[in-house]
């Protein structure tokens, strides 16, 4: 029993004394937009992590072992918030045990906790489906929610790492400025979607469709996180040839199957979108996400 | 608003200014007059203007409170911003034309750091736990008495004789409240009302949450480190009940009271040590001890192969003196050395666990025992085993098979006919089980067993909902 201790001091010392010093700032992301900013931010102060991709579902991600030595090893951890990652980041943070990254410390932030949000519900119940308490949590949606998430990053990256202030300042305004100019450029380019009645997949919208002036009429899912019946489907059918919409949008990690269908049988085209960089092929990083998003929908409208 | 008054006071300034002189002259033009009132008219605009400010930033201020008020009871939420709510941008459909960059200071960040949720009237009850019910109903069948259910080989625990309970039963339905104690200390509750009556402290446990250098220290009542399974919630297995390995070695589930602590290594894969002190109250240790009867330590190993595929490894080691533990009518006094291996593999296409996947999960355990069993020297070797499949082939449904199998070494002679004798046997089952998720927080699933680890085999269905109410802890791996 007392040789193990020995060992387990022993083999803790190596490991600590191998560890190289500090030269980066660690950045855990828990979502792929928000790694994406960090990048951009941070340029090669930082080095980033991204715990999910754009091909998985944000709200169901497991607690992997790979992710509870990641954050164990943060510096900042950068996630969405707004609940969306309350299946699973509790347990890596708790696990991880790192106090650098508790929430409540400067090396934790949340997107959402700069950003007006939506759609905070009146009623918190679960018979209402997968409700978030503090409101919509898919943000990454509006281009323009970038820029007070850019101005909070870069605040707590220059408190975590003062030497570095003046490149996260300069990296910040830069890519603030080329943001506003891409926005304008978006906004022109999907200015003809404007007021278009259209139907989505899951409730994640609401940030876009608010941004370009899109209405939905209705959504595939009867409530948020339940899978539509064909009962429910058969119900979409009547009130979309009631009330024509141009297209069905859904996110990349999304089954494609209920916008196919409706596709089919009221020929209302379905529209994949990226949802978040990586979600599409073109989708590489924040510019190319809405490049690729805003061409998606123009080209995708119903002629 | 900063950029207001300031401008306000930089007016008032050049008014100052402009008056200095005057005192000095002595003799007021009617020029200078008219330039005063229009500094004063300037300076009324200005006030106008600012208290049209204050009023939309005053009504920004409420709306953000009221929906600080009605974020309230959800878990504690991260530290509300940092950038003053003032400084974000009305969401409006088109772009604010002001191109001015939102940082306005970067390097003194402590000017940013005002909170968001500005004085919202707190009550006495903002600082309640998260409080999580989990609630569990079983009806089972079996085709002989499943209370009569002893594993030739091997002493038992007390709740280890039992495949399950014939009928309705409410299984274990608990109670859970957690927060963060302060900055330093997570800590937990787990109150279960366990079927046969009373209340029951399943975990109750304080955790640090910031010790440096990746250590993490947890004392109270806790389940035990050392396997798989054993580290979960018995609600969140995905059988019904433990395999045979757990029931007979470990009584089902090692919880016991003591202190843990964790090391994780600093490396980007997942490499952690730890070790249990343990009073010594559970099976297989018995509770007459003054100090510590139990120790265990265990590493853990864990990455990902790529966005599909991700693993856990564990070995264990846990060690309990036992004095005068009783199974029937025998009486065993010596020593438990359990060795326990496991492994976890888990894949999903591009790692999106809502529509298909699939987990393979194993545990293999070794124990030794030595010493005196009814009054004749005794040291005997036995394993246990189980292998399971869980496969999720479309959201909610999923389908499992698990074998479970224990083996005890022959002692003949004097031990014949004790509960040590394990009559030719090697114990098995076999175990199905289909899953309906009705949500993430309902499901319902119904077990079919075919038990060989009693003399008489035994044929089990049980029908379960499991749903989880209020805060709901995330899932572990």
């Amino acid at each position: 029993m007392n040789k193990l201790v020995i060992y387990i001091v022993l083999i803790g010392g190596l490991f600590i004394a191998a560890a190289p010093a500090q030269a980066v700032v660690n950045i855990f992301a828990c979502e792929p937009e928000w790694g994406a900013l960090a990048t951009e931010i941070g340029g090669d102060a930082v080095s980033v992590y991204v715990a999910s991709t754009g091909r998985q579902d944000p709200h169901q991600i497991q607690a992997r072992p790979s992710l509870i030595a990641r954050a164990r090893n943060a510096d900042l951890v950068f996630c969405n918030g707004a609940e969306l990652e309350v299946g699973w980041m509790p347990v890596v943070l708790r696990q991880a045990a790192n106090g650098k990254v508790q929430p409540g410390s400067p090396g934790y932030l949340e997107a959402a906790s700069v950003v007006a949000m939506k759609d905070i519900p009146q009623l918190l119940d679960r018979a209402g489906g997968d409700v978030h308490a503090s409101g919509n949590p898919h943000i990454q949606t509006d281009p323009r929610n970038f820029l007070p998430v850019a101005d909070a990053l870069a605040s707590r990256l220059a408190e975590i790492d003062p030497v570095n202030g003046a490149l996260y300042k300069t990296r910040h305004d830069a890519f603030v400025a080329e943001w506003r100019a891409a926005i304008q450029r978006w906004e022109a380019e999907a200015a003809p979607l404007k007021g278009m009645p259209i139907a989505v997949q899951h409730k994640s919208w609401i940030y876009l469709l608010d941004w370009l002036g899109l209405k939905d009429i209705v959504a595939l899912e009867p409530k948020p996180g339940v899978p539509p019946s064909s009962g429910y489907l058969a119900e979409v059918l009547a009130k979309v040839k009631a009330s024509p919409v141009k297209m069905t949008i859904r996110a990349a990690y999304e089954d494609g199957r209920p916008s196919q269908w409706l596709e089919q049988n009221a020929g209302v085209p379905a529209v994949e979108l990226p949802f978040t960089v990586g979600g599409s092929d073109k989708a590489k990083d924040l510019f190319a996400l809405f490049d690729d998003t805003v061409d998606r929908l123009v080209k995708g409208v119903r002629p | 608003m900063m950029r207001k008054n300031m401008a306000g006071a930089c007016a008032l300034g050049v008014v100052l200014a402009g008056m200095a002189p005057m005192h000095a002259h002595g003799a007021v033009t009617d020029e200078d007059l008219t330039q005063i009132r229009q500094a004063i008219k300037k300076l009324e605009q200005q006030h106008a203007e600012d208290a049209q400010h204050i009023k939309e930033l005053e009504q920004r201020l409420k709306d953000s409170e009221s929906r600080a008020v009605a974020a309230k009871d959800v878990a504690p939420k991260a530290q509300a911003g940092q950038t003053p709510i003032s400084e974000i941008p009305v969401v409006t459909p088109s772009l604010p034309p002001d191109p001015q960059p939102l940082l306005s200071s970067v390097a003194t960040p402590v000017a940013m750091s005002a909170p968001a949720q500005t004085g919202a009237s707190a009550s006495a009850n903002a600082f309640n736990p998260a409080i999580g019910m989990t609630l569990m109903g079983t009806y089972s069948h079996f085709s002989h008495d499943p209370d009569t259910s002893p594993a030739p080989g091997f002493t038992l625990g007390e709740d280890a004789g039992s495949l399950g309970t014939q009928g309705f039963s409410l299984g274990e339905s608990e109670i859970s409240l957690s927060a963060n104690i302060d900055q330093m200390f997570y800590g937990q509750l787990i109150l279960s009302y366990p079927g046969e009556g009373g209340v029951e402290v399943e975990e109750g446990f304080i955790q640090t949450t910031s010790l440096p250098w990746g250590v993490m220290a947890k004392g109270g009542r806790f389940f035990s480190g050392i396997g798989y399974l054993n580290e979960q919630h018995a609600h969140a297995w995905d059988f019904l009940d433990a395999p045979l390995p757990y029931r007979v070695m470990l009584n089902n589930q090692l919880s016991d009271d003591g202190v843990q602590v964790r090391w994780t290594a600093p490396i980007n894969s997942f490499l952690q040590f730890g070790m249990e002190g343990l009073r010594g109250e559970k099976f297989p240790a018995t509770p007459t001890h003054d100090g510590v009867g139990a120790q265990s330590v265990f590493v853990k190993a864990g990455g990902d192969v790529n966005e599909s595929n991700s693993w856990l490894a564990s070995l264990a080691y846990y060690h309990a003196d036992a004095e005068e533990l009783m199974t029937g009518d025998d009486i065993f006094t010596g020593e438990n050395h359990l060795g326990i291996a496991g492994l976890v593999w888990k894949w999903a296409p591009d790692g999106n666990f809502v529509e298909r996947n699939l987990k393979l999960q194993s545990e293999f355990f070794f124990r030794r025992q030595e010493g005196i069993f009814n009054d004749l020297a005794y040291r005997g070797n036995q394993t246990g085993f189980y292998g399971q499949a869980i496969y999720q082939f479309m959201p909610r449904w999923s389908v499992g098979v698990r074998y479970d199998q224990l083996s005890a070494g022959d002692q003949g002679g004097d031990l014949a006919g004790t509960t040590l004798d394990n009559l030719g046997d090697t114990l098995q089952r076999y175990s199905s089980v289909l899953t309906y998720n009705t949500s993430e927080f309902g499901r319902f699933r119904l077990q079919y067993n075919y038990d060989d680890s009693a003399p008489q085999s035994n044929q089990g269905v049980m029908l379960n909902y499991t749903v989880s109410l209020g805060a709901h802890g995330a899932h572990q791996y």
